[in-house]
């Protein structure tokens, strides 16, 4: 099963590091990793994403973290009501698709089309997993020449 | 204020940190580190291999407590260091190793000796910096050695580029440490301390068993309290013994793979295991699925990772081994365990830890008995790894803590010599063994030149058996007797120890150890005594790898 943590951590070199060293000694499964400075420059926030089998392998997840000596908090946010967002920068080869009807199958994502140039397209996204997904999914009579993704990103109610 | 070079701060912050001895290793990236080493008020014990300052500064950190410290330069110094960084962090050993590093901008560069020694070390350490700034390097050493000695104790890091120990600054030592992402859990929750007296006291069929948590928190007597009190046999790991005195009625002895069969029997048969200091691992519970079967797990540790890792625990309490102690004696009743304890007193007639004589000819076995009857079982006796170290934990009667140093972890070979060097050194009132196989001691034989040099008066007795025995072992077992590549041709141990300046003593009949321990003991030097034993003596009882720990074979009959 997914869970969505986060982890703030000290803002200093190495930790990320540490952390991703952690991750593929232990053998647990990454989905997606974003890291970012806080409101305090000292702390940086790290959304992960994991894949845990069962409650045994979260909790160690959880716990192999904290022991980290830079590592400040963990905090599930799985069962709490959360936000979670991505932002998703795709370029499409647009040759078939008209600029306005490249906007208007945006439009109906809440996505953006930064750039219509030439044969290609820059689009980008925010929104939750399926969002992203579902997104992806109309996109798919264009042939996509690069995708770029931050990670997810996740904060509390 | 006067301002000090970083490697007079280095220095002046060690001995902040109480630390009298060092064990280490020169080279470029440490020159000005060693000119202030040159007339420090400290003892520098200059070891052949950094290996060996890596595995002393262990020893004496096991031996006293106290953390120990060892010194590389860069590159290949910092990275002989690894082997003994892994080895002190599988153990949960305090250590701090200080290494060279290059300059601040050569860094990355790929230059001369450079290594990115955090990054190798990460893994394998509780903590590691590189310190850039040289206004950062005190608060640094502080910081190293306070995680390196509290919580789950562990080895950490100091790299320090050749330039900062250069750099001036003035020496502001902190008195104190905060580090708001590093607060380990001392005191168990009192709910959960009362969860495991109730357990305890409603138990019929109790156990405890001991890991090296014990000894490090300090906690034997309030161990021994809580044994005695609930009328509980005991069994130690490997790494516990000597935190519970062996020759106590209630003492089982070791358990798992080379335990006793009456402390696995022992363990499948219980209703309630008490985990103190312990990790459950694979070596000590066999087949994990099979393992007690009909007990109820209490687990007491101060690292929270450990618990639930293995196996699922009923009453987990996070905390320092002796704290917890002090707190659950309080609440304990005396135990109603008479009918179980006659049990296991039944499986101990039954099923000795014994051997079979060989007339004249030296058993391992015998040799380690006669040690432990030379030196009363007062010594500090170091192992290496192998058939060596299953039998050192066998066949000594381990009653003290801090008397019983071996990689347990990592199963280090060339582990036991360099870390009698740094328990001598540490405990120069007593009597420090290294029980060696011959080939484990090859793995760091030129730390002779180290005890003899620095006069560290180790004693080793090589169970010499021509054969990486071990492995032999598995071989015979498991692999139809093909004994490949485990036959060793060995030097002359007698003049090799001799060539160093040491005394070498051979022994080659039963009816002559006696006599040469007592000489090696009385010997004012370093002393190797090579007993040649039985070749293809094996270590009984054992649990196929894999299996549940009752099913053993040997030592059932
Ligand atoms: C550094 C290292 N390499 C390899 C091993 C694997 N190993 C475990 S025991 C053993 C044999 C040790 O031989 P010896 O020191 O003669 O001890 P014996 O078992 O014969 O008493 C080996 C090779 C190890 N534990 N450590
Ligand atoms: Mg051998």
């Amino acid at each position: 099963m997914k869970h969505t943590i986060f982890a703030l951590v000290e803002n200093r070199p190495g930790v990320l590091a540490r952390i991703s060293g952690l991750f593929s000694a232990r053998a647990f499964n990454i989905d997606s990793l974003a890291v970012g400075e806080t409101h305090d420059p000292t702390i940086s926030r790290m959304t992960i994403i994991v894949d845990a089998k069962d409650e045994r392998i979260l909790e160690q997840i959880k716990k192999q973290l904290h022991k980290l000596i830079d590592v400040i908090s963990v905090e599930d946010l799985t069962k709490k009501g959360f936000f979670e967002r991505e932002l998703v920068l795709i370029k499409v080869d647009s040759s078939s698709c008209s600029k306005q009807k490249l906007h208007k199958l945006t439009d109906k994502f809440s996505a953006k089309v930064l750039s219509y140039e030439g044969k290609k397209a820059v689009i980008e996204a925010v929104g939750d997993k399926d969002e992203i997904s579902a997104l992806l999914a109309a996109l798919g009579g264009m042939k996509i020449c690069e995708l770029v993704r931050t990670g997810r990103v996740a904060i509390a109610k | 204020m006067e301002k000090k070079n970083g490697a007079q701060i280095l220095i002046e912050s060690l001995l902040k940190e109480g630390v009298r001895v060092v064990f280490g290793f020169p080279g470029g990236s440490v020159l000005p580190l060693f000119d202030a080493l040159y007339d420090a008020p400290l003892d520098f014990v200059l070891v052949r291999h950094e290996q060996g300052a890596a595995h002393a500064a262990d020893g004496y950190a096991r031996a006293t407590g106290k953390v120990g410290v060892c010194i590389a330069t860069s590159g290949p110094g910092a990275t002989n260091l690894v082997t003994g960084l892994a080895t002190a962090h599988m153990d949960s050993i305090p250590m701090v190793a200080i290494t060279g590093q290059v300059k601040t901008f050569l860094i990355g560069n790929d230059a001369f000796q450079e290594a990115d020694v955090t990054g190798i070390t990460r893994p394998i350490t509780k903590h590691n910096y590189l310190v850039k700034d040289i206004s950062e390097l005190a608060c640094t050493i502080k910081e190293a050695f306070h995680i390196a000695s509290t919580g789950r104790p562990g080895p950490v890091v100091i790299d320090v580029p050749v330039d900062v120990q250069m750099q001036l600054a003035e020496f502001n030592y902190p008195h104190t440490v905060c580090i708001r992402s590093y607060q380990p859990t001392l005191e168990g929750h009192p709910g959960q301390i009362k969860k495991a007296a109730k357990l305890i006291n409603q138990s019929k069929r109790p156990i405890i068993y001991a890991g090296g948590g014990v000894i490090i928190s300090g906690a034997s007597e309030e161990l021994l309290e809580l044994a005695i009190k609930v009328q509980a046999p005991v069994t130690t790991t490997l790494m516990g013994l000597g935190g519970f005195p062996e020759d106590n009625d209630l003492s089982l002895g070791m358990l798992g793979m080379h335990g006793t069969v009456y402390a696995n029997h022992a363990v499948m048969e219980s209703d309630l295991i008490i985990a103190i200091g312990a990790r459950f691992d694979d070596r000590v519970t066999g087949k994990i699925d099979e393992f007690a079967p009909h007990a109820k797990i209490i687990h007491i540790d101060i690292d929270p990772t450990a618990i639930s890792k293995n196996v699922h625990v009923h009453v987990p309490i996070v905390g320092d081994v002796k704290n917890v102690l002090v707190k659950l004696n309080r609440l304990v009743k005396a135990g109603q365990t008479k009918e179980w304890l006659e049990r296991i007193r039944e499986w101990k007639r039954r099923y000795p830890l014994t051997y079979k004589d060989k007339g004249d000819k030296i058993t391992p076995q015998y040799a380690v008995e006669q040690i432990y009857k030379a030196t009363k079982g007062d010594a500090i006796i170091c192992t290496e790894v192998g058939q060596n170290q299953m039998w050192a934990a066998q066949y000594y009667t381990y009653t003290k803590p801090r008397t019983f140093i071996s990689s347990g972890g990592l199963g280090t070979m060339g582990y036991g010599f360099p870390a009698a060097i740094g328990a001598k050194i540490g405990r120069p009132d007593k009597v420090v063994f290294d029980i060696a196989g011959d080939g484990s001691i090859q793995m760091n034989i030129q730390e002779l030149a180290t005890a003899i040099a620095s006069k560290i008066n180790v004693k080793v007795a090589i169970l010499n058996n021509g054969y990486l025995g071990m492995v032999r072992q598995w071989q015979e077992l498991f692999y139809k007797k093909r004994y490949s590549h485990t036959k060793l041709l060995n030097p002359d141990f007698v003049k090799l120890a001799e060539s160093y300046g040491a005394l070498g003593l051979r022994v080659e009949k039963k009816q002559d150890v006696e006599k040469a321990i007592e000489e090696a003991i009385a010997a004012p030097n370093v002393v190797f005594i090579d007993f040649v034993v039985e070749e293809e003596e094996n270590v009984f009882p054992m649990v196929p790898a894999g299996e549940a720990i009752n099913r053993m074979i040997g030592g059932m009959a």
